[in-house]
Order: structure tokens, then sequence, then C-alpha cells
């Protein structure tokens, strides 16, 4: 968490292997990605990163299922089976052949998770994912992290939001670019995350 | 899923790709076209300089060289004579489908009823006969000489008992049409007046048979004017003309087998016993620098054509890529590799092309005949090697047009499309 200007979107994009710091280094499983070329970066994001963005990016001429889908063709093979099951995960099953322009900003905030998770990455990482939201779809959404949480994805979210930010188990406030805060919510993890996906 | 989102995005961005496929069918139409007629114009050039007279002289080797040496032609220059009855076979050279036209001339003289002599020629006026392949022949020198002003009218092929007077000697004696008039005491019509433009306004025209009668040259011919097809001079055919003997196996095959005017006249000099068959200088390299010209303007056309569509297609890709930004940043995010994303955007372009390829060939079709009835009142021949050279020339003009909108793809970082960064 943070002001504009903190930092945080250039964190999740140097984590994100879409951008390179300036000095220093990121160690990301095992590997420094800020000495990797383009190439390098892209198959580690391919691999091991997946993404969700405020403004959802879906590609509009492409049906919920099929913007799932091209997540699948750039990392291995398409599977509209799996996708199908990557929906039914969010809960849009039944919207699977729909445009994003036929869906809501939370059932498009879903099918952004889906397909972010469709390679099962090791790291999800989200720039403000429930910005866009109203509260209801806001819960719909924490309710799908935490359910990933307790199936052990680690994910990171960019938010501005002090309820998202209190149902992380860490939280990292960053200012001028530097950590000026971590706090370790373990403690109230569980009881938070509760808190939030039935209000 | 490559095609999916190809056949997607080709039907959602209908707008641009039909102004692609527009700019495209401009060009390969006009490509097509000028390459049409650039290849079939050859031989519509050489039939309308077929109006110059013949291109290629055959005389008796001896005649040959006292041409060559002395320039000098007509009668008495050479007693050694070519035979009538080789005539025909001009049409059994391998290249005889390009011979259009032909007449065997005699030179001779006679003394005229005031008693001065005049110069006489002896020709086919017309000739008909049926080869021995079926195919029926009608040439002759009034196919030759086309651009002579006759009053009266031309001898018939068998016209053995009439003449034709040229317009200065006709005006010098007072000769009419409907006069008689006696050479050699041998009484002639005259059956009409021309006007050559030349020295053989001063000479009195007659049939060959008539001619070889009088001379008592029976199946003897002086010379004979060919007007055929041929193709420009290049390098080999001028190693060829000095001495044919020079040539490789292939150049020679190459040669042989290229309607250069000089593999011409070594195969007629293969047919005409004794014979020595010449270009006519002056026509023949007006054919070759007229279709030249002629090919350097198509050429220039279709290049000229090609960088307009190029330039057309660069600027419509390149809005067309700079518009899809943050969709292409997002396959990129998504773990798309750069050369991954060039080829969905060159697919699309390249179908694109394809298709506008397709509709600008036919349209190029429909052009170059336009062309050929409106310049040379005939159809153009459509050459199959056009679509190989259109379909060359259409695949490096969408290359070349697509570079910047490659440059632009590959130099594009998601973060940039996807935060507003």
């Amino acid at each position: 968490m943070g002001p504009s200007g903190s930092g945080k979107t250039t964190m999740i994009n140097i984590i994100g292997c879409m951008d390179t710091p300036s000095t220093g280094s990121v160690i990301l499983d095992g590997v420094d990605i800020s000495r990797e070329n383009a190439s390098s970066l892209t198959r580690i994001r391919r691999d091991k990163i997946g993404l969700i963005f405020q403004q959802f990016h879906l590609i509009s001429y492409l049906t919920a299922v099929e913007n799932v889908m091209v997540a699948q063709y750039y990392h291995s093979m398409p599977d509209e089976q799996e996708a199908m099951e990557a929906l039914a995960k969010v809960g849009l099953a039944d919207r699977a052949r729909h445009l994003p322009a036929q869906l809501s900003g939370g059932e498009q905030q879903r099918v952004c998770i889906a397909r972010a998770l469709i390679n099962s990455p090791q790291i999800l990482l989200g720039d403000e994912p429930t910005g866009n939201l109203d509260e209801e779809n806001e819960g719909i959404v924490v309710d799908i992290f935490r359910r990933l949480h307790d199936e052990g994805v680690t994910i990171i979210i960019v938010t501005h939001d002090p309820e998202v930010g209190d149902v992380a188990q860490r939280k990292i406030i960053l200012e001028h670019g530097r950590i000026v805060d971590d706090i370790d919510q373990s403690a109230t993890f569980g009881q938070a995350l509760k808190l939030k996906s039935h209000s | 899923m490559f095609w999916r989102m190809i056949t997607k995005t080709l039907i959602r961005q209908r707008g641009k790709m039909l102004m692609i496929a527009f700019t495209v069918i401009l060009g390969v139409s006009l490509s097509t076209a000028m390459m049409n007629v650039m290849l079939g114009v050859g031989d519509k050039v050489n039939r309308e300089l077929k109006v110059y007279g013949a291109n290629i002289t055959v005389r008796h080797k001896d005649a040959a060289l006292m041409n060559d040496l002395y320039g000098l032609s007509g009668q008495g220059v050479s007693d050694k004579f070519l035979h009538e009855e080789d005539v025909l076979k001009l049409k059994s050279i391998f290249w005889g489908f390009n011979i259009l036209d032909f007449a065997p001339m005699l030179d001779g003289q006679a003394v005229l009823n005031d008693g001065e002599t005049v110069q006489l020629l002896g020709t086919w006026p017309e000739k008909h006969a049926t080869l021995s392949t079926g195919e029926e022949l009608h040439t002759g020198l009034k196919a030759l000489r086309t651009w002579w002003e006759v009053s009266g009218s031309w001898l018939g092929e068998d016209d053995d008992g009439s003449v034709m007077v040229g317009h200065l000697l006709a005006g010098e004696k007072g000769i009419h049409v409907g006069d008689s008039i006696t050479l050699n005491g041998k009484a002639f019509t005259v059956r009409g007046i021309f006007n050559d433009g030349g020295t053989d306004d001063s000479k009195i025209l007659m049939t060959l048979p008539a001619l070889q009668d009088l001379m008592n040259l029976r199946g003897k011919v002086s010379t004979i004017e060919v007007t055929a097809l041929t193709t420009p001079y290049n390098d080999l055919a001028r190693k060829a003309a000095q001495n044919p003997r020079s040539l490789s196996p292939d150049e020679y095959e190459t040669w042989y087998c290229t309607a250069y005017v000089s593999a011409i006249c070594h195969q007629i000099q293969e047919v005409i016993r004794d014979g020595v068959a010449k270009p006519v200088r002056q026509v023949a390299e007006s054919e070759g620098t007229i279709l030249n010209k002629t090919t350097l303007l198509m050429v220039l056309i279709t290049i000229l054509s090609s960088i307009g569509s190029a330039l057309a297609i660069s600027n419509l890709i390149t809005a067309s890529v700079i518009e899809r930004s943050q969709e292409l940043g997002l396959l990129k995010a998504l773990g798309a590799y750069n050369w991954q994303i060039v080829l969905l955007v060159l697919a699309e372009v390249m179908i694109t092309g394809l298709l506008g390829g397709v509709l600008g060939y036919f349209l190029g079709i429909g052009f170059a005949q336009i062309i050929g009835q409106t310049v040379f009142g005939s159809y153009i021949e459509i050459a199959r090697m056009v679509i190989l050279i259109v379909a060359v020339i259409l695949f490096f003009v969408t290359l070349l047009g697509s570079v910047p909108a490659i440059r632009y793809l590959t130099a594009l970082k998601p973060t940039e499309v996807l935060h507003g960064k």
C-alpha cells in the first residue's frame, strides 16, 4: 500500500518481469531477474506469474473462455475444457460464451483472475484488482483470493483500499520508492478475511 | 487459437483491412496490367512497325557480298540467283510462325515502246498457297508495301499481262492507268500507278512469272523481303550475329530458340540455298529501341506503384497496430514473445494482402485488355509468369509496408499500455 507515486505499480511491474530495476537486484524463485534479458523475462513471466489488472484488459472480441484460452495458448496449449473449469472456479461457468462487453465489471475481473490462474502460476500479481469494483464484487473477488491463498498461491496485491490491505497476511507500506512499514497480519489474517468476505 | 484470433481480428477491423485490401488491389492491378502489357507488347509493337516494311532481306551470297563491299544492289550486280521454289520454305523454319509476310523480288530491265530502257521489278503482288503443314498462306508485296499510294489497282496474283508503274516514271512517260505499254515488244496493260516515296518510283512492277519469262530467268529470284516478329537484341544476340560458332552449346540453344533477328536470319539461310539473310538495320533497331523504352516505362510504373502501395500499407498497418497497442501489449504480458506478436500481425496483413492480391490480379487482367484494345486494337495475351512475379512483389511490398509496425511492436512495453505509464 502507499500513496500515488510511491512505487507500488513499479514494484509489481518488476516482480512481474515487465520492467527492470535501475539499481539493485530482484530474486524470484532463486533467479536474479534484474540480470535477465527480455526473452528470459517473458519466459519467466509466462511460467511463474499471473497478472490481474485494475482495468481487466480483456480482449474485446473474444469471449470469456477465449480470453482465458489466450493465456493457455501463449503458455503451452489451449484447452477449452480446462479454461471452462477455471471460469467455473470463479463462478462464471454460465457466462463463458459472453463477450467482455456483456459482462459486469466484477464478472470481467473474475475472467481476468481465471486467465491469471489458468497456467497455475507461483505468484499472482494484482494491480488495484478491486479498484474498479463495487463493494459486492470487491467481496466476491477478495473471497476468491482467500480460497486461492488457502490452495497455496502466493498473492501480491497493490491497493489503495485499507480494507483490502487489512485482509493480507503481510502489509508493506511504500513511500517515495522506499518501504516505510512492513506489518505481519498473520494473527488477524483469517478473521479479517471472513469479515471482508461477509460484509 | 491463432486462427480464431486472426479471424475475429479481421472481422472486427474490417474497415482498416478493407482499406489495406483496396490499396493492395490498386497496386497489384496496376502491376499486373503493366507486366502483362510489357510481356505481350513485343509482338504488338512489331506488328505496328510492320508498316515500315521488311526487316530481313535475303540475297544470293554473291549478290550479298557485292552489297556488303560496294553497296550495290538491283539488276546486273550479280548473275547468281536464289530459287523461287525455296521461298515457301521460309514458313518451315523453327521461327516460321514469326514470319509474317514475305515476297520474292527479281530485278530486270527491258526496252519500253519509246525505245528507252526501264528498270523492272518482278514479285508476288499477292500469294495464296497451302503449305505442307496444311496452313493457308496469304502473303505478297501488297502486305509489305502498306504505305504505297496506288491509283488504279494492285496487280492480282496471276495478273501476268498487267503491270504497275512507279509514279515518277509514269509522269515522265505520260503513262496512265489503263494504257497499254510494250516491254521488249510484249504488250502489258497498266493496272495501277504507285507512289513508293523511294527508288521504286522509277520502276515498273510486274508479276514474278511475267518478268522471269521476259528475262528468261524461269524459277529465279534476286532477293526475298521478309517481315518477321523479332526479339530485341541483347549481348547474346550481338555475339551470335558476329559469329554463331563462337557460342557455347548452351548459348547456341538459347539463341537459336529465341526470336532474335540474327537467329531467324540463320534459320532462313538453312532453307534458302546459297542465300544470305541480313536484317534491315533501321527497322530492326527501331523495333528494339521502342520495345526497350516501352518495357522500361512499364517497369518504372510497376516499381512506382509498388512503392506507393508499400507506403500506403505501411501507414494503415501502423495505425492499426497503434490502435491495438493495449491488446498487443496484453499478449506480451501474458507471455507472448515478440516474434509471436509479429507473426500474428503479419498473418492478418498477409491474408488481407492475399485477398486483395487475387482481386487485384483479375482487375489487372481487365486493365491489360483495356490497354490492349485501346492502344493496339487487340487483346493482350495473359502471361502466367506474371502471377509468380506479382505474388513475389505483393509479398515484399506487404512485408516492407509492415516494417514500421513491426518495429513499433517489438519496442512496445506492456507496462506502457497496461498501466498508462
